[in-house]
């Protein structure tokens, strides 16, 4: 299958000819599918932020391409703008540009810039109000009246109802009660299963990209250093703890246990963990 | 774009300039530009620049990054020579276009007044450039304790101009995101007319302001819970002292002053 994004050879240079010169991507390369869900974890100043601004095109890579749907985006002018709505970028404590007076006039912000007609905007402001779990009469009130959990989530309907392909989050949850971080994540689930839609997502809890997502791109040092599935990116403990990253809590319980001589495969999730010794019993019994 | 904005920039280094008490760099500045209303002639104008390049040189602040400072005002500068070049009446007339004349009076005096603007600014840059923002915020709270005797809040003031120096970077850095973030959602400021772009900037302002706010009021409980109370008592950790080469450089300025007095003097 024709892949949703492709990006070959990225190279990005911060502040080119200055003191403050720096390096942010280093010859980054991979495609994502249509429907992938992709978590992308890294240490600080790994280059995260940098690589989802070019997926959009907010910043013209120094050398290689981003390939939208089998188009270069900044070919021509119109389908870097195109980019910008099919790519939905939500950042970093979003909840920090809301500006207008309603909450339905805020997430109707998009919509209007994509110069869609007044009932179509409507519809969308709707159905993105309902993926986030925003009620009619929350519509109308100003957002800076609401919580901050439904500040976030504002925020997030307001890319949602440009209905994007690919929806990528800069670490949605950061900064939210676990209450806050479940609906969030349950938010971004329903969207993807509703539209079909590929989701690419920043994280530091390893938990929720080993339990939620098929795919792990792990950044370090301005490069790509690993890409697969969770499985496969955990293996590689010691590594990951090298570039100041971490495996999941069970996973590091089930590296001890076999270190005790208990015959377990590894495990990153919970689930996973709550099977495989629900196995280790049985076999006892059997026994 | 916004990140190229560098006046009031501090470069840290370890010149003299550098280690100069900000007093003195202050005391210093206001003297220069005095100095460089008095000078009238074109051999004053020289001495005057030859001080400045030979400050410059000492800090060992890269020309470029002065040349940068100078961009925006690049305006202001052709602005003042266009306006000098043409209003100015005197001596013989060198071209005539259409209803313009420029005459030789008029040229000298657009060259000396741009010349005079340039070097006021070059050397306003030199001190902040050399200067922290605390530093000078100190300085300046040193050199006007004398009006504290006549209850002008001295403290308060020198504190809210070093608050507004230390949020220009962090607004700026603010701007760059929340701009980033409307743009993600397809918002436009570089096409339309005059007044779609005026409107295009509320999506920015309306958080900017807000996040102002915020971090003002974070800003005054992190004070509070340190028990800040204003400058009553309140001593400081790092004392000002004049050195050594704080006197070399009154000194030097009072050569400079001196030689541009009697250049004025001799009419020249």
């Amino acid at each position: 299958m024709e892949p949703i994004l492709e990006i070959k050879n990225l190279n990005y240079i911060y502040s080119v000819g200055t003191p403050f010169e720096h390096k942010a991507l280093d010859n980054v390369s991979f495609s994502v599918q249509r429907g992938e869900f992709i978590g992308i974890i890294g240490h600080t100043g790994s280059g995260k932020s940098t690589l989802m601004q070019q997926l959009n095109g907010l910043l013209k890579p120094t050398s290689g391409s981003v390939v939208l749907d089998g188009k270069d985006i900044w070919s021509e002018k119109a389908l870097t703008r195109q980019a910008r709505f099919r790519v939905g970028l939500v950042f970093q404590y979003p909840e920090y540009q809301l500006f207008e007076e309603t909450v339905y006039k805020d997430i109707a912000f998009g919509p209007k810039n994509m110069g869609l007609e007044e009932k179509e905007i409507d519809r969308r402001v709707r159905e993105a109000a309902g993926f986030v779990g925003l009620t009619e009469a929350q519509l109308e009130v100003s957002p800076f009246d609401l919580s901050g959990g439904q500040k976030r989530r504002v925020a997030i309907a307001g890319v949602i109802a440009m209905e994007p392909e690919v929806l990528i989050l800069d670490e949605p949850t950061a900064g939210l009660d676990p209450v806050g971080r479940a609906e969030i994540l349950g938010n971004i689930q329903a969207y993807r299963q509703a539209k079909n839609a590929t989701i690419m997502m920043v994280s530091h809890s390893m938990e929720d990209v080993a339990r939620l997502t098929d795919r792990l791109l792990v950044m370090n040092g301005s490069k790509l250093a690993m890409d697969g599935t969770p499985a496969e990116v955990f293996c590689h403990a010691e590594e990951l703890t090298a570039m100041g990253l971490n495996i999941p809590q069970v996973t590091q319980v089930f590296l001890c246990l076999k270190k005790l001589g208990l015959d377990v495969e590894n495990v990153y999730t919970i689930d996973q963990a709550v099977s495989a010794l629900k196995r280790i019993r049985g076999g006892e019994r059997h026994a | 774009m916004l990140k190229d904005i560098t006046l009031g920039q501090y470069f840290p280094g370890h010149s003299p300039i550098h280690r100069m008490d900000p007093r003195t760099k202050l005391i210093l500045l206001v003297v220069y530009i005095l100095t460089l209303f008095l000078a009238q002639s074109w051999l004053s104008y020289g001495l005057m620049l030859l001080v400045l390049i030979t400050v410059i040189c000492i800090s060992q602040i890269p020309f470029k990054a002065i040349l940068r400072g100078m961009k925006p005002l690049v305006m202001i500068l052709v602005f003042t020579g266009i306006l000098n070049l043409f209003f100015t009446k005197e001596g013989p007339t060198i071209l005539k276009i259409w209803k313009l004349t420029i005459t030789l009076g008029g040229l000298t005096r657009a060259v000396m007044m741009m010349a005079r603007i340039l070097m006021l600014i070059t050397g306003t840059f030199l001190l902040t450039y050399t200067t922290s923002p605390i530093a000078l915020t100190d300085g300046l709270e040193s050199l006007m304790g004398p009006l504290k005797k006549l209850h002008v809040p001295v403290h308060e003031l020198s504190m809210m101009m070093c608050i507004a120096l230390r949020f220009i970077p962090t607004l700026i850095e603010e701007t760059d995101k929340i701009m980033s973030a409307q743009k993600a959602r397809g918002a436009d400021f570089e096409t339309g007319s005059l007044i779609d772009r005026a409107k295009a900037l509320v999506p920015i302002l309306v958080p900017l302001f807000i996040s102002a706010f915020r971090r003002a009021d974070e800003l005054a409980t992190a004070m509070e819970c340190r028990c800040y109370q204003g400058g009553e008592g309140r001593t400081k950790m790092k004392l000002l002292h004049y050195r050594r080469v704080d006197f070399s450089a009154f000194a030097a300025g009072a050569v400079m002053v001196a030689a541009v007095l009697l250049l004025r003097q001799m009419g020249l």
